[in-house]
């Protein structure tokens, strides 16, 4: 089940009305439109309750996003890339976010970084066809993703902190 | 002093062992190469790759097992199942294969067919490419090393579906997906409604002991949109099941058996003999192997699926009536509550269904991954306000935050 907290969260999040993909020529503007919108809100949401957690942007045709995520580990910020493509077949499948500087750290993941969503999440996705959008899949997928595996990778010394003295990763 | 005998022995000795030598170097040189052969022959003679194929024929299986040549087929993914399927493609004579995959060969696949430690770091439609053309020189290679889910390669894929055949600018035969995800099977289900094209899905689940192939035939059978994702049941329970620390499993074996189903009916539907399987599952716990043939479903998501449906209907209805044997068809969404959940006085049976959704009626062993309830309408205060900011505007905005 998703937790509490992830429901309350996701609760705030606008949902979207659009339903449509980078192919469907002029209806993917007012999507990207609801997309960037709800995306600001969620990061506002974030910032007033003291949890700010990520940043993205994307290319001009809004079909690849990239932008940094963070987590904060014993009063210490670990930061990483982030990224992904729009499928064409969005929003019915959700878009696969990658971490692409943890890529082979962890068995967490497939190929090229994507994280391995928890199998709530395809299902939940399914059923939100096409109110959610990548606010969600951040919310939904990402943020619990960081805050299981991010501790595990730098308890196993597989993460270390860039500005502490064996700063590289 | 050695006899004339013990000589002879070491004579015939290093003979052998010139001639494992000169074996090894011809190898290492590559001249030891088959030569692409012009037509196929059923001549029975060491020298000839095809005459165990070729008797397919004499033994009256099959008819025209050089037709075999003139066929196209797209395998997408060339992982565990996808380069075992184009393997056995290649060994059987196949005209010309495209291979799709945006992956590299990594040492962490080789509990798996195929590849081989030496080629890790090369990509895998490389690597596979190479590996087939030594097999069998005969076969006609395209090999493309993208992700086919993306905007910037999803309309060279399908123009490679619609231009790739045997002959020039002929469609493909089949389009096979041996894919590992959900994103790519939707992407081939899409392209493959679009253009009306025949396809077979394949997969193998997460933890790695039970499989599927499914033939799709746009307008015809369900599409991989028409239901949730099915699933052949292996009465694991799926609350118990560790996922804790890894994402998937996988078995050769497993992968093995499913590369041979799927290879066994597409050459049935190419070289038509026996029946084509429309759903095929392996449950590898129980070794059972559920069947059944599924209806399209006139709601299906897919705009495309319903317009193949259409079409389908309407060349149906053009063909002179035929009498035809009956086979059990299940209908793709099932208006009953098949599902037999306990309904409560105050729930109606449309209620049940709303909190359930539509869905299939499967055979025994088949089951959906999940359901899809019917949507409640979104109160409009949860949903994204209208806005007189422009893209631009919004995008500005994002950044400065
Ligand atoms: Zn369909």
């Amino acid at each position: 089940m998703v937790d509490e907290a992830t429901k309350s969260t996701l609760a705030k999040i606008p949902l979207l009305k659009t339903k449509a993909g980078p192919r469907d020529g002029d209806l993917w503007i007012p999507r990207l439109k609801e997309e960037y919108q709800a995306l600001i809100q969620y990061v506002q949401n974030n910032k007033e309750s003291d949890n700010d957690w990520f940043r993205l942007e994307s290319n001009k045709e809004g079909t690849r996003w990239f932008g940094k995520c963070w987590y904060i580990h014993e009063l210490l910020k670990y930061e990483f890339d982030v990224e992904f493509d729009i499928p064409v077949t969005y929003p019915t499948t959700s878009p696969e976010i990658a971490l692409p500087e943890l890529d082979g750290k962890t068995a967490k993941m497939y190929r090229g970084g994507k994280i391995c969503l928890t199998d709530h999440f395809k299902p939940l996705w399914a059923r939100n066809v096409p109110r959610f959008g990548i606010a969600h899949a951040m919310a939904l997928g990402l943020g619990p993703w960081l805050a299981v595996e991010i501790p595990d990778l730098i308890q196993r010394g597989v993460v270390t902190h860039k500005g502490s003295d064996q700063a590289k990763s | 002093m050695a006899t004339i005998e013990e000589l002879n022995k070491t004579r015939v000795e290093l003979r052998e062992k010139l001639e494992q030598e000169t074996r090894k170097v011809q190898e290492l040189k590559g001249t030891a190469k088959r030569e692409p052969i012009a037509k196929m022959s059923a001549e029975v003679v060491d020298s000839n790759p095809y005459s165990r194929l070729m008797a397919l024929k004499r033994m009256g299986i099959v008819e025209d097992y050089e037709k075999i040549r003139s066929f196209s087929i797209a395998v997408v993914g060339v992982g565990g199942v996808g380069s075992v399927t184009a393997e056995m493609l290649t060994r059987c004579g196949i005209g010309k294969l495209l291979l799709f995959d945006y992956d590299k060969v990594e040492l962490a696949n080789m509990n798996r067919l195929f590849y081989q430690p030496h080629q890790a770091g090369l990509s895998k439609v490389e690597a596979a490419e190479r590996t087939l053309r030594e097999i069998n020189p005969d076969v006609e290679f395209e090999v493309y090393n993208y992700n086919i889910t993306t905007v910037d390669n999803f309309q060279h894929f399908m123009d490679r579906i619609r231009l790739g055949g045997k002959e020039k600018d002929k469609p493909v035969d089949l389009v096979l997906s041996c894919v590992d995800n959900f994103e790519a099977r939707m992407a081939i289900n899409t392209a493959c409604n679009e253009l009306g094209q025949s396809w077979f899905e394949s997969g193998v689940s997460e933890n790695a002991v039970s499989g599927h192939i499914q033939f799709i035939v746009p307008g015809d059978t369900s599409c991989f949109a028409c239901a949730p994702p099915l699933v052949v049941a292996t009465h694991t329970d799926e609350r118990t099941l560790k996922k804790e620390g890894v994402c998937a499993a996988s078995l050769p074996t497993t992968m093995a058996v499913v590369a041979g189903f799927l290879v066994q009916n597409v050459l049935k539907y190419l070289l038509k003999f026996g029946q084509v399987s429309y759903y095929l599952g392996y449950n590898a716990l129980q070794d059972y192997f559920p069947t059944m043939r599924m209806k399209p479903n006139p709601q299906c998501d897919d705009t495309h699926c319903r317009k193949q449906q259409q079409l389908f209907q309407e060349r149906e209805a053009a063909k002179p009536k035929v009498e035809v044997e009956k086979v059990e068809e299940l209908a793709a969404v099932h208006e009953d509550n098949e599902w037999s959940i306990e309904i409560v006085s105050e729930t109606t049976a449309e209620e049940a269904q709303a909190a359930q959704g539509d869905v299939p009626s499967l055979t025994h062993g088949v089951t959906v991954a999940y359901t899809k309830p019917v949507q409640q309408e979104a109160d409009s205060s949860e949903l994204v306000s209208n806005t007189e900011l422009s893209l631009e505007d919004l995008m500005k905005q994002m950044q400065s935050l």
